[in-house]
């Protein structure tokens, strides 16, 4: 199984909060890998709106998605894309 | 008796006892649990969530039937709280570890989580923690089997007051029994704002601390003209409401006759009084107020909240509803005006240090010729209907004017080859809402066939003052002379070239100035749907000389309060004074 990681950087104005988010998860909801998201020290689960949510990404924070399993690596590509394009 | 002031977020005069809409703080009793009831625990905890999303769903099927499919998406965040992995875990192991019930272990939950994003001090989390705190409600209430709400029971309308109401609580509300909505927090914009629109309820928001103010069953008026809630009226102020509302409830009934319909001043001269709408819900008004035509067509709903721009088809079939339930009235439908900013990865949009000024309307519609091109072609194909005219927002220059003609000129050439109808002498409109525009009207009407004065951003441009900051509010006058003078010479250059000239902003709609606008010339007003009537009769119960004269002279003051004081005498001059006190200038 693969484990991988990306970095992406949040540059919508007002960060990954409301609708973006809601859309996020429900991409992220579509891959059977697990999705993690790193800020700074903490890391939560990317299929759950209310740890996303609580992170509290806000313009110009620096994530890191961790996906694992066997869709790994789409589900980075798509989920790195929907951050740079919405996020 | 308390006076408070927030925004007009639907017209009309409602008078009547409150009830209040509190928001539920979640308390929930602490139980402990044997180890043998974990399971039946954990499956009320199933159940409860199963109920709830089968309640929203039925709720967004509500809303999209009534209000839209767009704004039936709302409740997808709720859907994904609902699913949400990390809260559900959560639950199971404090009702596994620490022996509680699941509403106690729930509740305690969603209170971490609420308590985190409100500590992140966002506004944007914070309207998301009024849908969390909702959805929590409900599965509180689901798991206590609490009956639904009181005001079902109720015998006689309320006066709904509320913090903010939720989608899903707006929807819940039986509307027979609404009077009027008034709320501490939104805006003109906000989903109370729009149900109450479309349900044509009065309503007033941004009332900051309505609730701390008001107790149950406190009577109130709600005027939703001016914004103005009453708390315990006097009852003198009660008398001359109630007197209001029944002059009111006449005039909608007489707008009905055909003999009230025309807007004409008693020495003769014919104003059509036309209605702005933002959704084709609205069109009801437009017809129950004696609206004229629709004189601004708003099509951002179209494009906003959505992943996909939308087909040619899409737009075609709305334009395509919206002209025929306005035939034979006249319908202006207005390109986009939205910032690129809206529009998502669709184009890769600079952060905007000044929006206003920035990438947005026509400017943005220049430079994507190919989204500007599908909403053209929809709009020329709904013409085929002959009662549809087109407007450009923000033109600032005659170039764009002539860009922009030369994309419509090149669509027409497209749709005949395709043969597919369309008006080939849709009228062609500009918006003059930029001061460059207002200054070089005379060369803009060379090339278009109307003229409407977009006087929101008019007034914002030219005083430069921006609304929202409360800071700065102060200076934002429609009355300032600086506006008037542009507004009159926007009016003259359109008439020299021989073309009519409206206007679609809440300066049309203001008692005082509609009269100076009438004496300057205005050929036609456009409103929210339920100012109509009192400007309608305004204009029938004035002579166009008299405000000729006004108008002239009004030019010539040096502020905006000297402005006022002076057409504020001349109206009562001409009125009588029922009509002029029920205009409360």
């Amino acid at each position: 199984m693969a484990r991988l990681e990306k970095q992406v950087l949040i540059e919508r104005k007002h960060g990954l909060h409301a609708r973006p988010a809601t859309l996020f998860v429900q991409l992220a909801n579509k891959f059977n890998s697990s999705i993690k998201i790193k800020h700074q020290k903490e890391v939560v689960d990317g299929k759950s709106i209310i740890a996303i949510l609580s992170l509290g990404l806000n313009k110009g924070a620096k994530i890191k998605i961790i996906a694992e399993g066997e869709d790994a690596q789409e589900a980075l590509e798509e989920l790195a894309t929907f951050i740079k394009e919405n996020g | 008796m308390i006076k408070r002031k927030g925004i007009v977020a639907s017209g009309g005069v409602g008078i009547g006892k409150t009830y209040l809409i509190r928001e539920d703080d979640l308390f929930v009793p602490k139980k402990s649990i044997a180890y043998s009831e974990i399971s039946r625990e954990i499956y009320r905890f199933e159940e409860a969530l199963i109920k709830t999303r089968r309640q929203i769903s039925n709720i967004q099927e509500k809303i999209s039937k009534e209000i839209g499919f767009d704004h039936g998406r709302i409740f997808e965040a709720h859907f994904l709280v609902l699913e949400d992995r990390v809260l559900i875990e959560d639950v199971i192991k404090q009702i596994k570890n620490n022996r509680v019930n699941v509403e106690y272990a729930f509740s305690q939950s969603i209170k971490k989580y609420i308590d985190t994003l409100l500590k992140l001090n966002d506004e944007y989390l914070r309207e998301r923690v009024v849908d969390i705190k909702d959805i929590a409600r409900r599965v509180i209430k689901a798991m206590l089997k609490e009956k639904s709400a009181k005001l079902m029971s109720l015998k006689e309308k309320r006066v709904i007051v509320a913090h903010g109401l939720t989608p899903s609580q707006a929807a819940d509300i039986p509307k027979e029994k609404v009077i009027a909505f008034i709320t501490d927090v939104g805006g003109r914009t906000s989903h109370t704002a729009i149900i109450a629109r479309s349900l044509g309820i009065p309503a007033v928001v941004g009332l900051k601390d309505i609730t701390k103010n008001v107790k149950e069953a406190d009577n109130v008026i709600v005027d939703g003209f001016s914004g103005t809630v009453i708390v315990k009226p006097t009852k003198k102020t009660l008398d001359n409401y109630k007197k209001k509302i029944d002059r009111y409830s006449k005039e909608i009934k007489a707008a009905k006759k055909p003999k009230i319909g025309k807007a004409v001043t008693k020495d003769g001269r014919q104003i059509d009084v036309s209605a702005n709408i933002e959704l084709p819900e609205e069109l009801g008004l437009v017809k129950k107020y004696g609206a004229d035509g629709v004189g601004l067509y708003r099509t951002e709903y179209i494009f906003l909240g959505k992943r996909d721009l939308p087909s040619e088809e899409q737009q075609y079939k709305a334009y395509l509803n919206v002209a025929r339930k306005s035939k034979p009235a006249p319908v202006i439908i207005r390109t986009i005006d939205i910032g690129g900013d809206k529009f998502l990865s669709r184009s890769d949009v600079p952060q905007e240090m000044s929006p206003f000024l920035g990438w947005r309307a026509i400017r943005f519609c220049l430079a994507r010729p190919a989204i500007f091109k599908v909403q053209i072609r929809a709009i020329l194909r709904a013409s085929a209907e002959e009662n549809v005219k087109m407007m450009f927002p923000m033109i600032s220059g005659i170039e764009e004017l002539l860009q922009a003609k030369k994309i419509v000129a090149s669509c027409k050439k497209e749709l005949k080859k395709e043969k597919k109808k369309f008006d080939e002498n849709i009228k062609i409109g500009a918006m003059i809402e930029v001061p460059s525009a207002a200054l070089t009207a005379d060369i803009l009407a060379k090339e278009c066939d109307f003229f409407s004065i977009g006087t929101n951003d008019l007034i914002q441009y030219s005083l430069a003052v921006d609304r929202a900051n409360e800071k700065v509010a102060y200076l934002y006058e429609p009355g300032h002379p600086a506006v008037l003078r542009l507004v009159k010479n926007i009016v003259a250059d359109a008439h020299k070239a021989n073309i009519w000239v409206g206007m679609c902003g809440e300066m049309s709609a203001e008692p005082t100035l509609a009269f100076f606008l009438l004496g300057l010339g205005l050929d036609e007003f456009s409103m929210p749907p339920p100012q109509v009537l009192k400007i309608k009769e305004l204009i029938q119960r004035v002579k166009f000389s008299d405000a000729k004269a006004a108008a002239e002279k009004a030019v010539n003051f040096s502020t905006a309060k000297e402005v006022e004081k002076y057409l504020k005498s001349k109206l009562r001059k001409v009125l009588d004074k029922d009509f002029f006190n029920f205009l409360n200038v």
